[in-house]
């Protein structure tokens, strides 16, 4: 979301190190570091520099254009898998962008050695997911790499969509907006960080990915006055917080006591030390809405199975101070910034 | 479904802080606590702490993370070991980042260092254990809470008779850190909010000698904000009284003598030495070395790797942060040359440190000023 012009000004440094880290996958200020100094440089353009979830093509109808790679560890965690994963990552990129999915192109990466049995247990999950989204895979690649030279199975997605009436754009926010939270936050990345980290934890944690383009496409066709949305996966709700706030020159201000978390990803949490606000989901959207509409929003999000639980988490100010404010449950007010990079677990 | 559950009510919070805003009216002088845990140190900026106490009542973060007090010396003895094609070092995720002479773990792995983080210091005699060709090195890093762990794991490991495991412990204790502060002439510290954690091993009564010698203050709490802000009532209270008392807050976790088998088992494996601390200098007795028993465990000897050395940034103040000569803001690398991602000293890479605190969370007025030093 931080366009590249945003980027050269605010003073982040070049990548450290010459190579690339594991931090610089992380979908925090590392990331958006690589693509400003790295990729935007060499392949700048109008619809690439708006860094928004799909790219808006001109042309005789407008289409929505947007591609994911997947390499999460292990390839199934409750909740989901790799193949699910890939699927509803690009519908929802397409989906925030007011867009219809119209078609996905599927790019399979398999190592060698890979059992049959597990490839066809996620391409049942990637065609279940499909179905549920309602849309196809329409065409597709498949390569094998040779042991050691891939992790099991790497999924690039590619969708395409119809771009509707609806123009989604952070110029648009102004004072006085509300920023709504389709449901409790950091499911995701903590029932896979546990899944990964910790196998012999038990614990209720489940992903929460899912496809979210019906749940939107009625947001958008119920509610006028929606302005902007995005679907905090890496980087979590501070990314897209911080990114809103820095992005429209506004002062956000979110309160956390309405911010929903479940108890147990909450403890997992706080257990490792990592703040739920910037861990990922991958089945909740953020959403922008003129204050007249907020209402309207909360029933049309929460008359979904995937919006029950949407609360109105924050408010736009009239400073131009680009800062996100975050009230605490006690009262004090905080700083929320976009995290670093790779989640890591404290010592002590 | 319900929002953050946290394991308090707000009517405890309003009244701790009504509390600590009565007894800060009562200060004849502005008075400065200190806290001596990373833990202590996020919990009170991700509450949003600071931006609720009292103008004469300040929180300075002390020398309470593990990764910020560690000598830049042993931090380039890990590097240096990471960069030995022949070991796999395994350690807690917030050494990962932390920069030495020469580089961080993490640009060693990007660079093909086989560096694994861990969760558990057993999962790293695991791979001891599953990788007989590889030496498994653990980084031993922390206070006594983490201690334990890291002798349980060298027990394990002579249990299972590996041969091809070792750690590099740069383990130190709480007791000598504070009695160092309170010693050093320009240091000025009104009482300490003292670490839950650490005192569920230790137990409260160790502080006592602290309160004896030194007249200062001690309370033991928890890590939730309202925990942290009901102890600094305390200790405001105990200032107004002209009291030096010891008082544990956190009795549900912290006992008189401590956790008696994890104090047997540090017993058992280590023994106190001399240990270098950034910003303290070397302090008698205050890090752990393992004992002749283990001996053949030790990393710095299995690898020859000999006193470590090292130079810290000479513009870093990342001593005087941690000792509360200096608050972050003081220090003219903070925010311009040293950020979170391009960290030049540890209390700005870990995020435990002070620096990264204070630049990630601090509260949107602009920060009171704070005296360091006295």
């Amino acid at each position: 979301m931080i366009s590249a012009n945003n980027l050269a000004n605010s003073g982040i440094t070049p990548a450290t190190g010459q190579r690339i880290s594991l931090a610089h996958g992380g979908g925090g200020q590392l990331t958006d570091d690589l693509l400003a100094s790295c990729v935007l440089p060499r392949l700048a353009n109008r619809a690439l520099n708006e860094l928004l979830d799909s790219a808006l093509l001109p042309g005789v109808e407008r289409l929505a254009l947007t591609i994911d790679s997947y390499v999460v560890q292990p390839l199934k965690f409750p909740g989901g898998d790799i193949g699910r994963l890939a699927v509803c990552g690009t519908v929802n990129d397409l989906a925030v962008c007011g867009a219809r999915p119209l078609g996905i192109a599927l790019s399979l990466i398999l190592t060698e050695g890979l059992e049959r049995r597990t490839l066809e247990d996620i391409l049942d999950s990637i065609a279940a997911a499909a179905s549920e989204a309602n849309v196809c895979i329409v065409t597709g690649d498949t390569k094998v790499v040779g042991r050691g030279q891939g992790d099991g199975i790497y999924i690039t997605t590619a969708g395409v969509g119809a771009a509707g009436p609806h123009k989604l754009h952070p110029d648009a926010v102004r004072a006085g907006d509300m920023l709504i939270v389709s449901g409790t936050i950091a499911d995701h990345g903590m029932a896979v960080m546990l899944a990964r980290e910790m196998p012999q934890v038990q614990s209720a944690l489940k992903s929460d990915v899912a496809p979210l383009n019906h749940m939107i496409e009625q947001l958008l066709r119920q509610v006028p006055g929606v302005v902007f949305l995005r679907d905090p996966t890496r980087g979590g709700l501070a990314g897209v917080a911080a990114d809103l706030a820095a992005r429209t020159g506004l002062h956000l201000t979110l309160l956390e006591e309405n911010i929903p978390v479940r108890p147990e990803t909450w403890h997992a949490a706080d257990m490792l030390g990592i703040d739920p606000l910037d861990i990922a989901n991958e089945g909740k959207i953020v959403v922008v809405v003129r204050p007249g509409s907020v209402d309207q929003a909360l029933d049309a999000l929460c008359a979904d199975k995937h919006g029950t639980d949407a609360r109105i988490i924050g408010i736009f100010g009239k400073q131009n101070d680009g800062i996100c404010e975050l009230r605490t449950c006690m009262g004090g007010s905080r700083i929320l910034q976009k995290p670093y990079g790779e989640q890591l677990p404290r010592i002590c | 479904m319900s929002a953050v559950i946290l394991p308090h009510t707000e009517g405890q919070t309003a009244k701790s802080l009504r509390r600590l805003t009565i007894a800060a009216k009562a200060l004849s002088r502005p008075v400065k606590f200190m806290e001596v845990c990373g833990t202590h140190t996020m919990s009170a900026f991700r509450c949003g702490l600071h931006s609720l106490m009292p103008r004469n009542v300040t929180l300075l973060s002390g020398p309470g993370c593990p990764v910020c007090v560690t000598s830049q010396g042993d931090i380039d003895q890990l590097i240096e070991l990471a960069k030995d094609r022949d070991v796999t070092l395994c350690t807690y995720g917030d050494m990962l980042r932390v920069v030495g002479s020469e580089g961080s773990l993490e640009q060693c792995r990007a660079e093909g260092a086989d560096v694994r983080v861990v969760y558990s210091s057993l999962d790293a005699v695991k791979l001891a254990a599953e990788n007989p060709h590889r030496e498994v090195v653990f980084a031993a890093v922390g206070f006594e809470t983490t201690t334990p762990a890291s002798a349980a794991a060298v027990i394990e490991a002579n249990r299972l008779g590996l041969e091809n495991f070792s750690i590099l412990a740069s383990h130190k204790l709480i007791i000598p850190a504070m009695r160092a502060l309170l010693e050093s002439k320009d240091v000025r510290v009104d009482g300490f909010l003292c670490p839950g954690h650490v005192a569920v091993i230790i137990g409260a009564a160790v502080f006592q000698p602290i309160v004896e010698k030194y007249h200062s203050p001690c309370v033991i709490a928890g890590f939730e904000g309202p925990q942290i802000v009901a102890a600094l009532a305390r200790l405001t209270e105990l200032v107004v009284e002209g009291r030096a008392g010891l008082e544990n807050l956190y009795s549900q976790a912290v006992t008189e003598e401590g956790n008696l088998a994890a104090q047997a088992i540090i017993k058992e494996v280590f023994t106190p030495a001399d240990w270098q601390w950034r910003g303290l200098g070397k302090l008698k007795s205050s890090g752990l070395t393992l004992r002749s028993a283990y001996a053949k465990y030790d990393a710095r000897t299995r690898f020859n790797l000999g006193s470590p050395t090292g130079r810290e940034n000479p513009g870093c103040r990342c001593g005087d942060v941690i000792t509360g000569r200096a608050t972050p803001i003081d220090c003219k690398l903070f925010a311009t040359a040293c950020t979170p991602v391009r960290a030049l000293g540890p209390c700005m890479v870990s995020s435990e440190g002070t620096c990264q605190a204070w630049f990630k969370y601090h509260h949107v007025r602009t920060p009171k000023k704070v005296e360091a030093g006295s």
